[in-house]
């Protein structure tokens, strides 16, 4: 099953729980989409990393052949393209690396060129495989590296725990877009409740079957706990809120590696995952 | 000369738009023949490079100077590339903000935002 694990906040515990989820599976890959901060490998520690850059295409424009005609600027659906003084002009952080302009153009004067915008890590931790987008400092867009790492790590065996970023924004959709399944983090709070809410909204829009983890958790938040009830996607798990699982966490120690109970509450939670989210 | 100035109603006295890329009309004053028009900006409603494109809008009117609260640097640069000058808005109205400029009392908008695309 390949399950994408997210939330509409950071600092939720997606990585936790994604990151746990994978140990306990053993044979299995977590690939880490969170490629502005990805942290999971502080965690699974991957060792014998390979690393591979991703690049993205930019238009350049031969200003000897360009004939000033216009119809690359004005087929620019993502408005990355400016027609300044007879000459167009290429804005890099809104460009989506189409190729329209190469195609639009009459006078041959639009080529791509490569350029490097981020890395893939992959590496091993015990049995799991462990795949890591990373974005490049000062990079608008993190979509061409969430599709590098989900490409290098979707053709694994077992079961795939992608580790979303934050949000219900394009990141999110795209690293959502590949899985099966999706696993909503939620802490028992208000804010935590308002989160939740807009990515049960994201998620509805593609009808991936879902579940819900409740992380940090004390005394029930009722009004979180008729939500779920109401909106009638089950509670997967309650992950406590402890001493235990906050001074692993706090140390980069794998909690279900670390302490039994915390392996049988991720055991449990991989068992109802395969018996409720089935695509 | 033609001045610019993103608004919030399609009227003969309109107020400034706090936003450039995003206002839904623009107000185009021609100075030399005395005569107005506002048009809707056609990057209102753009998902993505908004600012990219209503820069564009400004400069196929063939504006010469832009009066707005604030504009962020990727329509900054198309702006400037085609030297079209940048005024900072004083809030109101555009009639008065036309007349403040006439009398010199408005200042070059020097500092532009990173854009708010993806943020939230």
């Amino acid at each position: 099953m390949k399950v994408a694990v997210l939330s509409g906040k950071g600092g939720t515990g997606k990585t936790f729980v994604s990151v746990n989820l994978a140990a306990a599976a053993q044979n299995a890959t977590y690939i880490d989409c969170d490629v502005e901060e990805p942290n999971g490998s502080l965690f699974l520690k991957p060792e014998n990393v390979t690393v591979t850059t991703v690049h993205t295409l930019l238009p350049a424009f031969d200003a000897g052949r360009c004939n000033g005609c216009r119809k690359c600027v004005d087929f620019c659906r993502f408005n990355a393209l400016a027609f300044i003084k007879g000459k167009p002009k290429v804005f890099p952080e809104i460009c989506h690396s189409c190729g329209g302009c190469v195609l639009v153009c009459p006078a041959g004067a639009v080529s791509e060129h490569k350029r490097p915008v981020g890395r893939v890590e992959r590496g091993m931790h015990g049995r799991v495989s462990v795949v890591s987008g990373v974005l490049n400092l000062g990079e608008a867009s993190a979509v061409p590296v969430i599709r590098a790492a989900l490409a290098e790590g979707l053709t694994g065996e077992g079961h795939t725990i992608i580790d979303c970023p934050p949000g219900s924004g394009c990141p999110v959709l795209e690293s959502v877009s590949a899985s099966d399944a999706c696993l909503l983090v939620a802490e028992p709070t208000a804010f935590g409740l308002h989160n939740l809410q807009m990515v049960v909204e994201m998620v509805r829009l593609l009808s991936k079957p879902c579940g819900i983890v409740i992380n940090k958790m004390e005394a029930p938040y009722e009004p979180l706990e008729e939500y779920c009830r109401q909106s009638g996607i089950p509670v997967l798990s309650r992950i406590p809120y402890g001493e235990t699982l906050a001074r692993l966490n706090a140390a980069a120690q794998i909690a279900c590696e670390q302490d039994p109970g915390s392996r049988l509450l991720f055991d449990a939670l991989l068992q109802r995952m395969e018996a409720e989210m089935k695509p | 000369m033609i001045i610019a100035i993103p608004v919030n109603e399609n009227k003969a006295e309109p107020s400034v738009c706090v936003s450039f890329g995003r206002a839904p009309w623009f107000y185009f004053r021609n100075t030399e023949t005395a005569t107005s028009q506002v048009l809707a900006n056609p990057a209102a409603i753009a998902e993505g490079g908004a600012g990219v494109k209503a820069a564009q809008f400004v400069i196929d009117h063939h504006a010469d100077a832009l009066i707005t609260v604030r504009g962020g640097e990727n329509a900054a640069e198309v702006l400037l590339a085609a030297e079209v000058q940048i005024y900072k808005a004083q809030g109101g109205g555009a009639l008065e903000n036309l007349a403040a400029l006439a009398e010199g009392k408005l200042e070059r908008l020097q500092s532009f935002h990173a854009g708010f695309h993806n943020k939230q």
